[in-house]
């Protein structure tokens, strides 16, 4: 099936999420996106590349993250590589409001929220690298 | 360069901080640093207008959860007031308008921290 796979490549700093959401709402927007699921398309793609930087890179600000979105006649494909450790679903815990106000914890809805706002969001860590793939599809 | 800002005003006892710009995990720090001026000046009846807020990440969300039962302990509150529809939906998809007082109007919010027992 005929597909258009788009690129972009940002060293792992919070400096270039701007970048990577203006990268994002320009390719759904002209895939023909409503604003709302382009809101929840830019939004996902900041907290899956937030998450890199943060913990699979842990701080360090030159590592690459690859970006690809890729569009099919059906759906949009994002696709998320970096080389840093590698996310352990196995211990991931869905957050609990409540108990993190309590706790003054401010962190780890990330992937709570891409789940929310995307149709399949699958990790993977074959191949030398970790890959985040998140799918939405048409209406 | 960041695109995110805060501007501190006042009415009465209550802390107004007019967000502008788009909160992610980069300019979330200036948020914290706004609410521990706030913490530090003693002002913890805190308003947060949103209608110039464009954007929020969990990163931002994340700072009105780390603060909210600290300021509440010292006997204020964060309310948060006129955000956008489409910042209202982030807050609203992790559950916020249940540990947050979220009012559609800044002047709303502001009679609410007079009378307190009017909700």
């Amino acid at each position: 099936m005929a597909s258009s796979t788009y690129t972009l490549t940002i060293p792992s700093s919070t400096r270039f999420l701007e970048d990577v959401r203006e990268f994002v709402t320009m390719h759904a927007t002209s895939a023909g996106f409503d604003e709302m699921e382009v809101e929840q398309l830019k939004m996902a793609v900041d907290e899956a590349c937030t998450n890199v930087i943060e913990h699979a890179y842990a701080g360090q600000s030159e590592q690459p993250i690859d970006i690809a979105i890729i569009l099919n006649r059906d759906k949009l494909t994002i696709r998320i590589r970096d080389k840093g450790q590698t996310f352990n679903q196995k211990t991931y815990q869905e957050p609990d409001l409540i108990k993190y106000a309590k706790t003054r914890k401010s962190g780890g809805f990330g992937v709570h929220i891409m789940r929310k706002l995307m149709d399949e969001v699958a990790y993977n860590n074959s191949g030398g690298y970790n890959e985040c793939r998140m799918v939405k599809y048409r209406h | 360069m960041s695109n995110f800002s805060v501007g501190f005003r006042s009415s009465g006892a209550v802390q107004i901080l007019d967000l502008q710009g788009e909160l992610d995990a980069h300019t979330a720090a200036e948020l914290e640093a706004a609410i521990q001026k706030c913490q530090k000046d003693n002002r913890v009846h805190i308003l947060v207008n949103g209608a110039n807020l464009m954007y929020i990440s969990s990163a931002g969300l994340g700072v009105f959860m780390a603060y909210i039962e600290e300021v509440r302990e010292s006997g204020g509150d964060i309310k948060i007031a006129a955000l956008q529809p489409k910042v209202y939906n982030v807050f609203d998809l992790l559950g916020f308008p249940m540990l947050f007082d979220i009012v559609e109007t800044e002047e709303g919010a502001v009679d609410k921290f007079s009378s307190p027992s009017a909700d």
